[in-house]
């Protein structure tokens, strides 16, 4: 199935691509202690960086010049220049810090600390720690408002989003959805923020204004048992109109339609996906399949997988830098 | 006459500037009993606080979420004595506590189950395995954390069938508990094809667990035990009273593998599951406890977290609210076993998977692909709902 999938997959690719603008996209591979280089223009890895222990959350700052990934195991955050794709240094988070996100300017970063209830805020320019905030049990998602104005966090054995004013560092709200929330996204024009629930296996569509829940994706794929569908990574298209929602070892990711909450379609990929990231064009999507080692390549218009790249052990976090 | 079981009923959503009444304070005992069992194992020798330690770390937990939802959580501890009166102890907790995590004997259980039963109570089971508590002495005021034997029994048979290790030379021990758990592998034996090809009965003769030659002894002793038995490609050990199978392994007369209460062993939790954000709850509990977390822990972690979950979900501190939204088609709790654990209706048994543990490592987790159900792949391991035998109320 897989199989064909990809072949019918690739011959649609090949019919449509013309020589187009090449991205890079950083992967990380928490079983390897690596990351992968992808070349969206040959669809292959170009170069493997050794980092440290267990990576997993990985975004390029803002101005495209370095790629920050969390290495829980060894408690820190490291710097890789994508110039000389070498890691140069490291930021003081907390222990475990798994996913985290930036202000707009790039200046400050947000940590989630699995390890001690805390989010952990660093200076990016100066490369220091500034505070913490006490949120819930076992933090992990991690999202900032269009505006920057709130920052959210999602505690996983908490149950919560908290939305926390990103001027005065306190919370403000606390909305409590499914079990084990792990990702929350914005929607870019921030009239709703999306939280998922692993073991919950729903998606809480959010009001970011009255910070109340509005409604929930929930899935149901033929032949597959609720418990196997376990909701992860987010990405919603810049216009608002599709989201696409990882969906763990259901090994689906859900196309959904983001006006009406329904979900249109389940694309098979590979095995427990992770987490996904725009080419910048927003002509595909890449997602990371944890158990498969690989990342599937899903034509976004078609909404098809097109195309599987093998990366090192374990893929979770994926970023492209922005042009 | 109970203040704190007055509830502000809310929509699950708070904003936590925005508190007017006052907190919902939920009053959680612990009652267990003096003494720890002996284990052969120096390793696996139980620490004072076992169990209890487990539904502190969750109490935690829920205080720093209750933080967030002006809910406050204190647990109070009580153990039993030899001799002691139980149905009044248990009253007398039960006038404090809405609700009780349990760590005792079938039969103590079953005298607290009654005592409490025209209360509110709500009882959660975090000790005992019996598999009649679920079936024929089940109670609707008790809630079954701790899986039982048969789910223990039929985790291991799935994992051994699958490996084709399908003849086992079964060697129980002489107390009534070895007799259940070999019952229930006789159980899971016929459920899942294996094939029990010889059986032993080794008596408990007494003795010391700690001497100072005792491996010179078990070196002889063991072997001579396991020979001449037919060929088998299994060893598996009914001895939850800790009397022999330890010895077993690398003693056997046949090089064969040992399961069961050895070797292999079936468990809700083990200090090496790392898998599913586990290595949280993990660091946490070593952080707090300088030792490392048990299944007794877990199971009173999970006990503690459930009621946790469902007060943040009800938002009340009413027993009986708790308990019904517990008993609903809403409840499910996350526990680091890779999916939700949620409860069989006709018996209030948690569903829950088996780790399959080594003593250093987790070899498998239990159901195994293949083992299909209607409901749930979780309902593959111990009694179904067609088999039971419980009539709650």
């Amino acid at each position: 199935m897989w199989r064909r999938c990809l072949l019918s997959g690739m011959a649609v690719w090949l019919a449509a691509t013309t020589p187009a603008l090449a991205f890079i996209a950083y992967v990380s591979n928490e079983k390897s202690n690596t990351v992968s280089v992808i070349d969206t223009d040959k669809w292959t890895v170009i170069a493997t960086i050794k980092v440290g222990q267990r990576p997993r959350g990985i975004e390029f700052t803002r101005n495209g010049k370095f790629v920050l990934v969390a290495v829980g195991d060894d408690d820190k955050i490291e710097v890789i220049d994508t110039a000389t794709r070498q890691v140069v240094d490291s930021l003081p988070s907390g222990p475990d810090p798994e996913l985290f996100t930036q202000d707009a300017a790039g200046k400050t970063l947000y940590v989630a600390n699995e390890n001690d209830n805390t989010v952990t805020i660093i200076d990016l320019e100066n490369r220091v720690r500034l505070g913490d905030i006490q949120v819930g049990v076992e933090p992990e998602g991690m999202a900032i408002s269009p505006d920057g104005k709130i920052l959210i966090n999602t505690s996983e054995t908490t149950n919560m989003a908290h939305f926390i004013d990103t001027a005065t560092r306190q919370i403000v709200a606390n909305v409590l959805v499914d079990a084990r929330p792990r990702f929350a996204e914005f929607k870019r024009d921030n009239s709703e923020l999306w939280v998922s629930s692993e073991i919950g296996g729903t998606v809480s569509i959010i009001d970011p204004v009255k910070r109340t829940i509005t409604g929930k994706i929930e899935f149901n794929i033929p032949g597959l048992r609720r418990e196997a569908i376990q909701p992860v990574g987010i990405a919603i298209t810049r216009d608002g109109k599709t989201g696409f929602i990882a969906l763990g070892p259901a090994n689906r990711v859900a196309v959904v339609d983001a006006t009406t909450h329904a979900v249109t379609k389940y694309l098979l990929v590979g095995q427990r996906v992770w987490h996904m990231a725009f080419t910048p064009d927003e002509k595909y999507l890449l997602v990371t399949n944890g158990v498969s080692n690989d990342v599937s390549v899903i034509d976004v218009s078609a909404q098809k997988v097109i195309k599987t790249i093998q990366v090192g052990e374990l893929p979770w976090g994926i970023t492209f830098a922005q042009p | 006459m109970i203040r704190w079981l007055v509830g502000v009923v809310g929509l699950g959503v708070v904003a936590s500037h925005a508190f007017a009444a006052d907190p919902i304070d939920i009053r959680v005992g612990y009652l267990g009993q003096v003494g720890i069992k002996s284990k052969l194992s120096l390793v696996e020798q139980p620490s004072e606080n076992d169990g209890i330690a487990g539904a502190r770390l969750a109490i935690e937990d829920n205080n720093t979420t209750g933080k967030f939802l002006n809910q406050r959580f204190f647990l109070e501890e009580l153990r039993l004595k030899d001799g002691e009166d139980v149905a009044k102890a248990a009253r007398a907790l039960a006038d404090r506590n809405g609700f009780i995590i349990t760590d005792l004997p079938a039969d103590t259980l079953l005298k607290v189950a009654d005592a409490l039963r025209d209360r509110k109570t709500v009882l959660l089971n975090a000790g005992v395995i019996d598999d009649r508590l679920r079936e024929q002495d089940c109670r609707a005021n008790v809630i079954h954390v701790a899986p039982t034997r048969s789910m223990l029994a039929d985790a291991l048979a799935q994992y051994l069938v699958w490996k084709q290790w399908k003849r086992w030379l079964l060697v129980v021990g002489s107390h009534d508990a070895d007799k259940l758990y070999a019952e229930a592998l006789r159980r899971a034996a016929t459920r899942f094809g294996a094939k029990i090809v010889g059986e032993r009965i080794f008596e408990d003769t007494g003795g010391a667990r700690r001497t100072d030659s005792g491996v010179t002894l078990i070196q002889r002793q063991m072997p001579v035990f396991t020979q001449a038995a037919p060929a088998y490609d299994v060893l598996v050990a009914a001895d939850e009273s800790e009397v022999f199978a330890s010895y077993l392994p690398y003693r056997t007369w046949d090089p064969r593998p040992i399961a069961g209460s050895a070797g292999l062993v079936p468990t809700s939790w083990d200090a090496a599951q790392d898998q599913w954000g586990a290595i949280q709850i993990q660091n946490r509990f070593i952080k707090s406890n300088s030792r490392r977390m048990t299944a007794r822990d877990m199971q009173a972690w999970t006990a503690a977290r459930m009621i946790g979950e469902a007060i943040s979900r009800t938002n009340s501190g009413d027993p009986k609210a708790v308990f019904d939204f517990l008993k609903g088609p809403d409840f499910s709790v996350a526990a680091f076993k890779g999916q939700r654990l949620t409860l069989r209706d006709w018996n209030l048994q948690l569903r829950q998977p088996i780790l399959l543990v080594d003593g250093r490592m987790v070899v498998s987790v239990s159901p195994q692909d293949g083992f299909l159900h209607q409901t749930s792949e979780l309902d593959t391991l111990g009694v179904d709902r067609p088999e039971t035998k419980c009539k709650l109320n």
